[in-house]
Formats: structure tokens, C-alpha cells, sequence
């Protein structure tokens, strides 16, 4: 039976016109059914980046320890010291997890797991950016928001908790632009030796190339191409888009790949993520300027009677394409048998660049390999500017009641402590998570390269959604930050982009704005973006989400003496804020929670200042002069201030002073001014600190004291009491209380 | 002396189970895949944390069908020192070497954190360093940790000091508030008549470096080194 390959069809695998054009052009024919299923997921979106590309190639990707360049492979790849290298990535599972939230979020982390091993180094931890609706209240939207973030919770916590790497921390936001489109964004960090760096290239003419893990069946249909469109209600009922995860294989898989890298046998390797086979033969046929060729009823079915297109474009998870040495495949062989994995050799490398597949012998599929991986349309959308959101006046709102303002403000499902999350995660396994989640930063102690690496993730898409190009400028600063506050040194990153539909001209332009301030500030900082993920067509029927260009930060701390953590430790202890103590209220969570109000500008970012505080608190650091460190964020001074009181192993009075500033008090309190750390330290090191400051044109301020069982805070006005344990109570269990109502 | 530990495919906890043993308490330690049918040259067995099978029936129930289980148990019988942690504690209980189960955790989710742990018996091989209901510091990561026996087990287990470890609060006291799963009589860990044989829900394995916040998983495993001395001069 030949399917007529009618317009309405080329149409429905969300292909247009100019693009079916240029796909008879490369094959000088008209394609079959399969090839057109073939061209749909590799020129969609989520496999060529046909809208982004160009606004991707702004980002700077180069740099002294950069070992592997983004694009070039599944995983960036940087020198970390000692022949030592790290690997990693962060990626999105969007539309799954808005569907089918536990499998969506299991699956995310199961793919992002695969890429990185793929690279030949072993998965150490994972970190989370997550984004819901609101979870509070009783209306059917926010029950379903609860069930979103519960079930996805679950899926993480399923996947990462059997095939045993510690999720070891990351960020949970709600705000109303998510509801119906959660956001799910996954890091995997790991670890390998500078010559372990494996290629997913299809090398050598003639080398057998094995399809190893789970058997193919029909889950995951098309599923690059089902991200690839908006979500709709059409769209929801397209479960059968979305795989099933079995992390019990992936830890197999993982594991048998690792043994397998080790021996020697392997020419490349691949796994098999978006648009499954299809994209795993192109990729490494394109990448080792060869061709394939398979023979489709030589891979392993989980069900019978499957067409070539299915098998082709099937998304079933823990499965991987490697290409063996010829004579070596007794090797894997051997060791497939050993983990009792299916595996089966499929076809060769072969050296007329084409991807052939055939069925039972018969030619299915005849297409150019690198044109169908790289000759992909590239589209420059059309960007609208939205109108500048108005610059904010603190005549604006009237003061609120600020004793009840602060114990919301921690009590709110952004800012409230994420214990209810993280401790359904296993964070401890692999025996290395030294600052466990709940830090400004993750750090984890790799034993077998005996190096400090400290994680972070961070996107405030509130700013990004007020000013698309300082939100972005403020994520990379912040997740810098983060990292310098745990002692380390920020060295490069991922990042997760995360917008709406490109063909809506604000989307397109919410998009270049962000790309260009990631840009910018990543060159300034000096930290080159190894890796990366776009997820467009986030939208609910309200419109789009918030643009949120995840930032991924990894840094390295060369001594055990400078890690450092965020809560007060001792009583008399001499608490400073490095850096100003700002004004801006515009984008804050005092604003958003406490009046309502979403708009005016968000914080602007000085990289001067940034750059010296960063540079000031590390040196203050390394000279051991440093007891704890918090960056203020969210809920500006007053909630880092609180969570320095109520973050550690025991909550811990404090006690500061803001009588010679003028501002009104909610305004010093919950600003959110960039480039400001709380850090305290012992009274006899005060001197030193000053005058490491003075040195400097950084402010350092002493404002207080660590102390007591109450939290006072008083300026010129007025003085402030919490008692810390009532504070902790407002924080910490805020989560729990909100997921167990009705 | 060595010490095995077995690898059950999914097991998740074999590694650090190793680097507690060698780098932990430098004692010579090797993997045992769960194929091998012999322990010979063994002085004692740890069954680490995971999900063997990937524990999609019933924690455990899978691998106590194992090849390495069925001589696991042999050895245990014969009087060799073994322990399951976590996975390896409900491998232990399904394998009928221990009394009791392991249930799925009053809050039906899944919990991470780090418990506090009394010490109830210096007479099992794992404890034979720690007289005296010390208090002992390390994580927990389980789904399915509620201890669960029937009335005549638990008074018989309580009769016969055969609960090892209890989940208590900082001080030792052992309240429900300090309890993270709901496990009957606040227990961690128990063993058997013979008391060679121990089985924990807490992971000695993950405490034995300063910088993870405890080393009191030292004191489990180092035990061994007092245990095993007899075999150690033979």
C-alpha cells in the first residue's frame, strides 16, 4: 500500500509548503510516507532549532576549559583540572509533563541521564527547575496545579531515586503564566577522564552498528514534533506522544554503556532521545561524514506488526545506537549478556553519506544524511517589541503591614522551603553531597577526581516577563552568585530556554531579547555556554508563559576549608551586607504577593558591581574570613535575612540595624536589587574584612549582629520582632500545608 | 578478612557500599555479581541499597530468587556476619532471614533526609563496637521503610533484644515525631535469633566521611573488625 502524499498531509507533520519544496529538492523526487515522518521530526523545532538557530549562535561557546562546544555533541564537556573532565546539560520535558505529568518528568530525567553517558562520563547528580501554577486555594485550577507538581515531584523522584544519582538541588517557582504548561527542566552533571570523551559519530566504513537496550514499541510517537506545537486541547489528548519510562533498564543501560566505553570496542555512540532511531542513525551518520544503513526488521519489538514509520519515529525510552569496532563485537556481545539487555546488530557504517533503512531488505528510506540533519530551513521571525513596562515609584503602593508582610512572603510556595520537594528525591546516594538542596548552590564532592563541583540553577521569569534582556542578564548573575556565595569559582553554562510560540512577534522578540542578554552576560562573566535545550510553544489559552531562559551554572571550589553555606551559624557573630542596599521594588515578590501587583521595571544588573562583590566575597572567602554567605533574592534583604536565621540544623535569632538610611522601611527590606550577599563572620575578623572591602570600591556594611531566639530588624521608624521559630514554622512547612489541603 | 557485596542488577548503593568498606574502615572488600553462586573466601556479606529487579512487585521479592541469594542464606545459616542496608534489608526479610517486612511509608511518599538512630544491642556483629544505646547519625532514602511484623514477632523481637537500631530524636528518646515512617516500635533495624544476620533502613554507607555530615556508619561496619577476630587469628 502507497500512501498519496496529499498537501493535507504534508500539512499535518507540521511541514509547510517552502519546506516539503526543499525536501524534493534534496532528494530530487517526491518522499514516501516514512521519509515525509522522517523529515517532519528532524526539521521540527526540537530537533533542528530552525527558529532559534540564528539567535543561537549569539551565545559565546568558547573558552579555556571548554573541552566540547555546545551543538557539536549530546553534551558540552570542560576541563574541571587533573586530566579530569565534567559533562553536562540541562533539558526540557514540557509538553509531557502538562500531559502526563509522572511519566513526562520520569522520562525527562531519563533522557537527559542518556545524553550524558552517551558522552562516556558517569551521571553524579541532577538538579531541577520546575515552573506551576499557583498551588493555593480551593478552585479546580489550583487542584490541578497540586496534582501537576505533586505528580511530577513523583516522576523526578521515581526515576532519579532508582537509577541512583542525587538530585542534588534546583528551583520550584509558581506563578499563573504556567498553569496548564508546567515547566520541567532537568540537569545532569557527570564525570570522566579528558580521553574517556566519546564522539556520537558514525566512524569507520563497514563497522557494525548495534541498537542495544529496550525493545522499540509504539510510545513517544513523533514526540519531537508533538513539542514542537502548541499545546491544545487537541494536543492533550495525544498521550500516546508521551513514552513511559523504566529507570530499572536506564540504570542497566547506563550502566552496561559505562562497561561497554570501557573496553575499547566502541567507534561512537548515541542514545536515542527526540525522534528516536531516525534521529540516532542521521545524527551519527551526519556527524562521522558517512551514511548507515539499517535494516529495521533486525531491531528489537516490543509489538508486532509495528510499519517502518512507527519503528522509525517511536520515542521508547533506554534505548542507545552504537557503533563497534568491526571485530570487537564479541565484546558487547559479552557484556549486554552480562546486564541481560536486549541487543542486536542492525547494519553498517556505510561511505555514500546516505541514512538508508530498509525493511525485511527492502529500501524504505533514502536520505542524504547531513542534509537531512543540517539543511534544516533557518527562519528569522518576526520580533515586536512589547511596550517598556513603567519605571516603579515607591508612591506607588501604600506600606503594607510589614510584620505579617514577611511571614507571608516566607510562607509563599516560591520562596517557602522546598523540603516538601527535595526530600522526596534521594540526595544523599553516591555518598558526595556535601551542601545538600536548600544552599544558594548543590555541592558535591566527586571522590574519584577528588574535586569540589558546586551547582546552581536560576531564572526569575517574572523580570524576564517585565524586561526579557535584564531578566536574562540577572539569571546568569544571580546563578554566578549563587555559586560564589558556596565558595566556588563560576566555570560555565547550560542553559534551558524556555518561551512561548516563535510565530507571535512579542514570543520571537521575548526570545531574542533574552538570547542576547545571556549573551552578554555570560561573556562578561566569563563563563561560556557548553550546552543546551529550546522548548518553544509553551502556551495555555491565556497566552504565553512567562519567557524563562533557565540558566545552569557549575563552578569549582579547590579547597574543602571554602565551602560555604547560607545560614547563621553562632551567636556574636558580625553579620555585613556586601554590596548596596538597594531600592528597586519593580518585578518583586513583595509586590507580586503582598499587593498584587506583577509590573514595573525589574532590578537593573551593573556588571561592575556584580563582578566585584563576586570578586570581593571570594577572596573574603578563601581567606577564611567567611562563616556564611546567602545572596538576597526573591523577597530582597528581609527574606535572605530570615532564611539566614531559619536554614540551618538550628534556627538562630539576629539582630540589625537600618537607622541611618531614610527609605521607607518595606522598601529597604524587600527590594531586589541585584549584586547584594549576606555573609557573617567572627567579631575578631571584622577588621580584615573592612579592610579587604576598603580595598575596594565595594560597600560593605556592618548591620548587625547573630543572636537570640528573635529576628528584630529596626530603622529610623520603626523596630520590627518575629520570634525565629515562628518564622521557621511560616517557611518551612508552607509546602506541606498547601499539598495537603483539599 | 573480606567482605562481599552483592550486585543485584539495579542495585544502586553497591559503590558506595565499597568505599565505605575500603576507604571507610580499610577493610578489603569485592563485588559479588548476583550470578556467582559461591561466597568462598567471604568472611562476611553486605547486600546494599537499590532496587534490584528494579523492585516493581515487591521490594526485594525478585532478588531473593537470585542465584547469590540462595547462598547467601546458606552461609547465613552456617553463621556468617551479613547485612542488608535498605534494599538489602528488604532482600533480607523477603529471603525469610529476618522477621518481619517492609511497607510502603505512612506518608506514602518517598523520604530523604537524616534520622538519628539509638543502638539497642552491642550483641550483633555490626554493633559489637558500640555498648551502651549510643546515638547514631545517618540518611535515610526509602519509599517502603515502615517496619511491619505481626504481635508475636515484635514482642518475641523485643523479648530477645533482637531490635537492633530504633529511630529516636537527638537525644535518644524514641517519640513518633522522631519516627519517618511509620514503622512499628520505632524500629531501623533488627536481627535475627542467631543475630549474624542485621538488617537497617539507614545507610551506614552514606556516613563515613566527615564532610557528608556524619562518619557514624564507620562504628557498623568497623564492628566487623571486632567480630571477625576470632576468624582473623584462626
Amino acid at each position: 500500500m502507497v500512501t498519496e502524499i496529499t498537501q493535507k498531509l504534508v500539512h499535518s507533520h507540521g511541514l509547510t509548503d517552502q519546506e516539503y519544496e526543499r525536501i524534493k529538492a534534496i532528494l530530487g523526487r517526491q518522499p514516501n510516507f516514512t521519509e515525509l515522518g522522517v523529515f517532519s521530526v528532524m526539521w521540527s523545532e526540537h530537533c533542528s532549532y530552525k527558529n532559534t538557530r540564528l539567535e543561537l549562535k549569539k551565545l559565546p561557546t568558547t573558552g579555556p576549559r571548554v573541552l566540547v562546544k555546545a551543538g557539536e555533541e549530546n553534551a558540552g564537556v570542560i576541563d574541571i583540572g587533573d586530566g579530569w573532565a565534567a559533562a553536562f546539560k540541562m533539558e526540557s520535558h514540557n509538553h509531557p509533563s502538562a500531559i502526563e505529568p509522572f511519566q513526562g518528568a520520569a522520562t525527562g530525567v531519563g533522557g537527559i541521564i542518556r545524553d550524558i553517558f552517551t558522552m562516556g562520563a558517569r551521571p553524579v547528580f541532577l538538579l531541577d527547575s520546575l515552573r506551576f501554577g499557583p498551588i493555593e486555594g480551593a478552585t479546580s485550577t489550583a487542584k490541578n496545579n497540586r496534582r501537576l507538581f505533586s505528580e511530577v515531584v513523583a516522576g523526578i523522584s521515581h526515576y532519579g531515586n532508582c537509577i541512583g544519582i542525587p538530585t542534588i538541588g534546583g528551583e520550584v517557582y509558581f506563578d499563573e503564566s504556567f498553569e496548564g504548561n508546567p515547566l520541567v527542566n532537568v540537569f545532569c552533571l557527570g564525570i570522566l577522564r579528558h580521553e574517556q570523551i566519546t564522539r556520537g559519530a558514525a566512524k569507520g566504513i563497514g563497522n557494525p552498528v548495534f541498537y542495544v537496550g529496550s525493545e522499540t514499541g509504539r510510545d513517544g510517537l513523533a514526540g519531537a514534533a508533538f513539542a514542537s506545537r502548541d499545546l491544545t486541547e487537541e494536543l492533550r489528548q495525544d498521550r500516546p506522544a508521551v513514552q513511559v519510562g523504566d529507570p530499572f533498564k536506564g540504570k542497566l543501560l547506563l550502566e552496561a554503556c559505562l562497561e561497554v566505553l570501557a573496553s575499547g570496542c566502541v567507534a561512537g555512540i548515541q542514545d536515542m532521545g527526540a525522534a528516536g532511531l531516525t534521529c540516532s542513525i542521521c545524527e551519527t551518520a551526519s556527524r562521522g561524514g558517512t551514511g548507515v544503513e539499517i535494516d529495521l526488521a533486525l531491531v528489537p519489538q516490543r509489538e508486532s506488526g509495528m510499519t517502518p514509520y512507527e519503528i522509525l519515529l517511536s520515542e521508547s525510552q533506554e534505548r542507545m545506537l552504537i557503533i563497534v569496532e568491526r571485530g570487537r563485537e564479541a565484546t558487547l556481545k559479552e557484556i549486554f549478556d552480562k546486564w541481560d539487555l536486549p541487543y542486536a546488530c542492525v547494519g553498517e557504517v556505510t561511505e555514500d553519506g546516505m541514512m538508508r533503512v530498509l525493511s525485511h531488505g527492502c529500501v524504505e528510506v533514502e536520505i542524504p544524511a547531513y542534509k537531512l540533519s543540517n539543511d534544516a530551513p533557518i527562519y528569522e521571525r518576526e520580533a515586536v517589541a512589547e511596550s517598556p513596562a513603567p519605571e516603579f515609584r515607591i508612591e506607588d503602593i501604600p506600606s503594607a503591614d510589614l510584620h505579617e508582610s514577611l511571614i507571608r512572603l516566607l510562607g509563599c510556595p516560591t520562596i517557602a522551603s522546598k523540603n516538601w520537594v527535595y526530600r522526596q528525591y534521594d540526595h544523599t546516594v553516591r555518598a558526595g553531597t556535601v551542601v545538600p538542596p536548600g544552599s544558594d548552590a548543590g555541592v558535591f564532592y566527586v571522590r574519584e577526581a577528588d574535586k569540589y563541583l558546586a551547582a546552581t540553577t536560576d531564572c526569575n521569569g517574572l523580570y524576564c516577563k517585565l524586561n526579557p534582556r535584564e531578566g536574562a542578564r540577572v539569571a546568569v548573575a544571580e546563578a554566578a552568585r549563587n555559586l560564589v556565595c558556596s565558595g566556588a569559582e563560576p566555570l560555565a553554562v547550560t542553559d534551558n530556554l524556555n518561551f512561548g510560540n516563535p510565530y507571535h512577534p512579542n514570543n520571537f522578540w521575548q526570545l531574542r531579547e533574552s538570547v542576547e542578554g545571556l549573551a552578554e552576560a555570560c561573556l562578561r562573566f566569563g563563563v561560556p555556554v557548553v550546552s543546551g535545550n529550546v522548548s518553544l510553544y509553551n502556551q495555555n489559552p491565556n497566552g504565553a508563559i512567562d519567557p524563562t531562559p533557565t540558566v545552569g551554572m557549575v563552578g569549582i571550589i579547590g579547597q574543602e576549608r571554602w565551602i560555604t553555606r547560607q545560614s547563621f551559624r553562632d551567636v556574636s557573630d558580625v553579620i555585613y551586607l556586601i554590596g548596596p542596599v538597594g531600592h528597586e521594588l519593580g518585578g518583586s515578590q513583595y509586590l507580586k504577593i503582598i499587593h498584587g501587583r506583577k509590573e514595573f521595571l525589574p532590578p537593573q544588573l551593573s556588571y561592575e558591581l556584580e563582578l566585584g562583590v563576586q570578586a570581593v566575597l571570594l577572596a573574603l572567602i578563601r581567606q577564611g574570613l567567611v562563616k556564611s554567605a546567602h545572596d538576597c533574592s526573591e523577597g530582597g534583604f528581609g527574606v535572605a535575612l530570615a532564611e539566614c536565621c531559619i536554614s540551618g540544623a538550628r534556627t538562630i535569632g539576629a539582630c540589625v540595624d537600618f537607622g541611618n538610611w531614610s527609605d521607607r522601611l518595606d522598601q529597604i527590606l524587600f527590594n531586589e536589587s541585584q549584586s547584594r550577599v549576606i555573609i557573617s563572620a567572627l567579631p575578631e575578623d571584622t577588621t580584615a574584612i573592612e579592610a579587604m572591602c576598603a580595598a575596594t570600591e565595594i560597600q560593605c556594611g556592618r548591620v548587625g549582629e547573630v543572636g537570640g531566639s528573635d529576628l528584630i530588624i529596626s530603622s529610623k521608624r520603626e523596630t520590627l520582632r518575629w520570634d525565629v521559630a515562628e518564622l521557621y514554622q511560616a517557611w518551612y512547612a508552607a509546602i506541606e500545608r498547601v499539598m495537603s489541603s483539599q | 578478612m573480606k567482605i562481599a557485596v552483592v550486585q543485584f542488577p539495579g542495585s544502586n548503593c553497591d559503590q558506595d557500599c565499597l568505599r565505605a568498606l575500603t576507604d571507610g574502615v580499610h577493610f578489603q572488600a569485592e563485588y559479588v555479581w548476583h550470578k556467582q553462586t559461591s561466597l568462598y573466601g567471604f568472611d562476611a556479606v553486605v547486600l546494599p541499597g537499590g532496587f534490584s529487579y528494579g523492585d516493581y512487585l515487591r521490594c526485594g521479592a525478585i532478588a531473593r530468587f537470585s542465584p547469590i541469594t540462595r547462598t547467601v542464606v546458606r552461609s547465613a545459616k552456617e553463621g556468617m556476619p551479613v547485612i542488608g542496608i535498605c534494599n538489602g534489608f528488604q532482600i533480607l526479610c523477603e529471603a525469610g532471614l529476618l522477621p518481619g517486612a517492609l511497607i510502603r511509608n505512612q506518608s506514602l511518599r518517598f523520604v530523604c533526609k537524616s534520622v538519628w538512630l539509638r543502638v539497642e544491642t552491642g550483641e550483633t556483629p555490626f554493633t559489637a563496637q558500640l555498648k551502651g544505646q549510643r546515638i547514631l547519625k545517618m540518611p535515610i532514602a526509602h519509599g517502603e521503610g515502615a517496619y511491619f511484623a505481626d504481635k508475636a514477632s515484635l514482642d518475641a523481637l523485643e523479648s530477645q533484644s533482637q531490635i537492633v537500631f530504633r529511630y529516636t530524636d537527638e537525644w535518644g528518646n524514641a517519640t513518633p515525631e522522631a519516627n519517618p515512617n511509620g514503622s512499628m516500635h520505632n524500629i531501623a533495624g533488627v536481627c535475627n535469633e542467631a543475630r549474624n544476620v542485621v538488617g537497617m533502613m539507614p545507610h551506614p554507607d552514606r556516613a563515613w566521611d566527615r564532610q557528608l555530615g556524619s562518619e557514624d556508619g564507620k562504628l557498623v561496619f568497623g564492628s566487623l573488625a571486632k567480630a571477625l577476630e576470632p576468624v582473623i587469628s584462626r
